[in-house]
């Protein structure tokens, strides 16, 4: 068989061997003892053609329900969002997405004056000094956040403290990080879809590296970041605060209230949802810790004629020089979808960015009227971004299954969360669901939840 | 050839200029003051750049034309795999029902995308002869983690707390320790002997009760295969320890020989190099772990279960060392790994290996008179050549590095391992044909010459870029990280 991606011919193969000086390409791999060489052939599926190929990857495809077809309200950390034409346009240049870290800087000037711009506009949302220039997702941004808050004062404070509001799964990364260097994990519980703060200031104490709250949190309501920072200064110890950035567009930014670090996923700008990853971690924070900061960072430079220029820098942080003195071990990032966000923020601009925070704020807030006055019960009455609690006193699933015939895919069953959420479903609303599409959910909730199951 | 800077997208940023056009939606207009109170509503908008769409185009056209990838030439960066990312893959990783997938769909909604994860699963598996894995690691570094994690479930739930050590040899990559130090555990170094293997005796004094665990890639990072696996991997599990695989270097191997018969019970691997998910600029990766039969209980979760012809997640995993990512890993970079073992089959696979090989030793043999050489023998998929020759005439490696820049390639891994001189690690893969490895070896050799003969040009090099040589003292000592209104004024001189 002939493979279009290996261009090796017969003649090749003889003459490379004659310069080697070996007769066939098995005497290379004489090194392997025999009692370690696989036999025979893997047992792989068959090698399909381009078109057949094609055809299998669509029937997989479109074994999937997709959003495209389907009417979306789940969110939960992950957001169907307008993505600007540009944006896919921009990322399939292939001199970006098949080049790997700019280690070579003369010929990446390209890729690291994106990521610079990328690192400002994040700076710019969250309100904070300096950005990364990214990191895996939200979640591991938010972990190694508490990594690094846990290295400052010289290590000696172990313990984080955790809103319980936070998203679930990103709890469950901190606590999986939090048990390498053996870091306390501390939560705060939930009241009426907020960070119980008197909760808070009692838990927080001197050996609290950082407090870790979200914003708006995954109830969708928006935390007072003004009382977190003040019980964290009690201790002095750090304000991490977990943003969607898209919120940001509208709402206050965390480094007005003074948060140390700012962590995050920059999905909802232009990346797509694709079942939940790749997509894109930030990470901001003051330039009092900009030598602690986890992965790269780009700086600007000069070259040897005063022209300006991009460099990866501060590269002692990193794991390839400091080896188990550093931080963290993150090494390769989101570079591509840290891209995508830049285009993205681009494309909005200042004016667009707010416009569509604002668009999901006000749908948000026009469903959540019309449900209630359907009877429905909207369960906390706080502030909402894009997302909101609604109690179905009925299972969720059953309920997202009789949606689903109406190609209604329903919110996130909260259920799943805890025990006492049961019956709750958490609604998203983007700016890309129009008047109608609510009323319809609307009318159709308001059906299911007064049968009988 | 040098060029002017490419303006910053904020310096040419005009009020009044969008690029979007959001959605109709006929949303009845409410204010803002209304639903939230003034203290959220911020009050300084961030400074996002304002431009038209085809002001956009065009920036970011001009920074891809400053910017170098496999599509633009040959890449041979060691370690890394910078192989052909077929554009197959970008298509199907596009396909709406796999890039508009919620991750919080019923599981009934979505069985095309397990029923791929699945197959991908048992595809890794088999070609890595493990019995399990998981696809939620985002990146190498992120497995290495994943994968120490493990073995110290494994140690913890028998008892041997006493196991706080990851034995790491001299030539592994930085993310071994650092990945070791933020799983808990304390690193010990294991020297490289003369042949550039693992040094035996000196594996035997470091091994102990203490082990957890021995991280090593096979082929090392000097390319080299460790043909005392067998013995190295008897040596640590008669300890007690464990034996994890690095699979940065894995398209050496595949249909040849396996980390799950070599000993390891751990390996991660890169998708993004050997299985052409492309590499971004920097990511997004993936990373999967597979791991042999006692340590699945310990497992990330969900993990992935077929019955029935039917697909779902298993939540209930008592002894998992619970999520280290959301969701279900880089899901997209997975599809594009699966397009690309769809696309080859078992024999192409092998094929790839054996070609990448073949590529690399005839590149070797073709610099092997002009470089020293510091390792004679047959390398596998890469190897190192030092500059110590050329440093005696006052050019270094980095010089070198960057005078490749003017012959219009993408120089080797330089500086590492960090156990030989003046390294240059030089990965061809099996994509490149050999008139590119000639033309590249050519290149090498005149590059040599030119550092007998006219070393002051060489040091100076690139000559040709569109900037010279970076400053990256000025840029650690005084760090510019964000655009200001002053940066912008000193790029208008």
């Amino acid at each position: 068989m002939d493979y279009r991606y290996l261009p090796v011919t017969g003649e090749d193969k003889e003459e490379m061997l004659k310069t080697i000086g070996v007769d066939a390409i098995d005497e290379l791999f004489e090194d392997v003892p025999e009692n370690i060489r696989f036999a025979g052939e893997m047992d792989l599926p068959k090698a399909l053609g381009e078109t057949d190929l094609l055809k299998e990857m669509k029937r997989l495809s479109d074994r999937n329900a997709n959003v495209q077809d389907c009417v979306s309200y789940l969110g939960a950390g992950v957001y169907e969002h307008y993505i600007p034409t540009v944006v896919d346009h921009v990322l399939r240049r292939s001199e970006f997405y098949t080049a790997y870290t700019p280690y070579q800087p003369e010929i990446s000037q390209g890729e690291l004056q994106a990521i610079f711009e990328f690192q400002t506009m994040i700076s710019e949302l969250t309100g904070m000094d300096i950005a990364n220039s990214s990191m895996y997702d939200g979640p591991t941004a938010l972990a190694e956040a508490a990594l690094m808050a846990a290295s400052e004062n010289r290590g000696k404070r172990r313990t984080i403290v955790v809103s319980e509001t936070i998203h679930p799964e990103a709890l469950d990364v901190l606590k999986t990080y939090a048990a390498g260097p053996g870091l306390t994990v501390k939560i705060v519980p939930e009241k009426d879809g907020r960070t119980d703060l008197d909760k808070l200031e009692k838990t927080i104490d001197a050996d609290t590296a950082g407090v870790i709250v979200q914003y708006p949190n995954f109830y969708g309501t928006i935390e007072d970041l003004a009382a977190v920072r003040q019980a964290a200064d009690k201790e002095n110890s750090l304000m991490i605060v977990s943003a969607n950035p898209l919120s940001l567009g509208i709402l206050t930014p965390p480094g007005h209230f003074g948060a140390d670090i700012v962590a995050g996923d920059a999905q909802p700008l232009g990346i797509p949802m694709q079942f939940g990853g790749p997509h894109c971690g930030f990470f901001a924070t003051t330039k009092k810790h900009i030598r602690k900061v986890p992965g790269r960072l780009v700086g600007q430079t000069e070259d040897e004629d005063g022209s300006r220029g991009y460099v990866l820098t501060l590269q002692a942080r990193e794991q390839h020089i400091r080896r188990d003195k550093a931080t963290s071990n993150i090494c390769s990032n989101q570079a591509l979808n840290a891209l995508a966000a830049s285009v993205a923020m681009t494309a909005l601009g200042k004016k667009g960015l707010r416009e569509t925070a604002e668009r999901n704020i006000k749908g948000t807030h026009f469903l959540k009227q019309l449900l209630k006055q359907k009877g429905i019960q909207v369960v906390h009455e706080s502030p909402s971004f894009n997302e909101f609690v609604i109690n179905l006193s009925r299972p969720v699933s059953e309920v997202n299954e009789q949606l689903f015939q109406h190609g209604i895919i329903g919110g996130y069953d909260l259920g799943k969360v805890s025990a006492d959420k049961k019956g709750q479903m958490l609604v998203c609303v983007t700016e890309l669901r129009t008047r109608e599409q609510l009323e319809t959910f609307a009318d159709q909730l308001e059906v299911l939840i007064h049968e009988t199951a | 050839m040098k060029q002017p800077n490419q303006p910053l997208i904020f310096e040419q940023s005009k009020s009044g200029r969008v690029a979007y056009s959001l959605p109709e939606t006929n949303i009845p207009e409410q204010s803002l003051s209304d639903i939230l109170p003034e203290a959220s509503i911020r009050n300084e908008e961030p400074a996002l750049p304002e431009v038209s769409e085809l002001q956009l185009v065009r920036h970011y056209t001009a920074l891809s034309n400053r910017n170098y990838g496999v599509d633009s030439g040959f890449y041979p960066l060691g370690s890394c795999t910078m192989k052909y990312n077929p554009k197959i893959n970008e298509e199907t990783a596009r396909m709406a029902g796999f890039a508009a997938t919620h991750p919080y769909q019923p599981e009934t909604q979505v069985q095309g995308n397990l029923e791929m994860m699945h197959d991908l699963q048992q595809a890794l598996a088999e070609i890595t002869g493990m019995d399990e894995v998981t696809l939620q690691p985002a990146a190498g570094a992120q497995g290495e983690w994943t994968g120490l994690m493990l073995i110290r479930a494994l140690h913890e739930a028998n008892g041997e707390t006493e196991r706080t050590e990851v034995i790491v040899p001299d030539s592994a990559h930085g993310t071994n320790p650092a990945s070791a130090t933020v799983a808990g555990f304390d690193h010990v170094t294991v020297r490289t002997d003369a042949r550039g293997l693992v040094d035996l005796e000196h594996l035997k004094e470091v091994t102990g009760e203490r082990t957890a665990a021995l991280m090593l890639t096979n082929p090392n990072t000097l390319g080299l295969f460790e043909e005392d696996i067998m013995e190295i991997a008897d040596t640590i599990h008669r300890a007690g320890g464990r034996l994890y695989y690095d699979g940065a270097n894995s398209n050496a191997i595949m249909g040849i020989t396996r980390p799950g018969d070599m000993g390891f019970d751990v390996v991660h691997l890169n998708l993004h190099k050997t299985f052409t998910g492309p590499h971004g600029g920097g990511g997004p990766g993936s990373g999967p772990v597979g791991v042999k039969k006692e340590l699945i209980p310990y497992l990330p979760g969900p993990v992935l279960t077929k019955e029935n012809d039917k697909y779902y997640w298993d939540k209930d995993r008592p002894h998992s060392i619970g999520r280290v990512k959301p969701y279900y890993g880089n899901f997209g970079i997975n599809v594009r790994a699966y397009t690309y073992i769809r696309t080859m089959g078992a024999e192409g696979l092998k094929k790839v290996s054996e070609y990448a090989v073949l590529n690399a030793n005839y590149l070797m043999r073709r610099l092997e008179p002009y470089f020293d050489l510091p390792y004679g023998r047959h390398c596998k998929h890469e190897f190192v050549i030092s500059g110590r020759r050329q440093k005696q005439l006052g050019v270094r490696t980095l010089d070198i590095a960057k005078r490749l820049l003017d012959y219009g390639y993408h120089p080797p891994t330089i500086y590492f391992p960090i156990n030989v001189e003046e390294c240059m690690m030089v990965e061809p893969t099996e994509t490149e044909a050999k008139e590119t490895l000639d033309a590249f070896a050519d290149a090498m050799i005149e590059i040599a010459r030119e550092a007998e003969e006219s070393s002051e040009m060489v040091q100076e090099a690139p000559h040709t870029t569109v900037v010279g040589r970076l400053d990256e003292t000025l840029a650690a000592r005084k760090p510019v990280l964000t655009y200001n209104t002053e940066t912008s004024l000193k790029s208008m001189k």
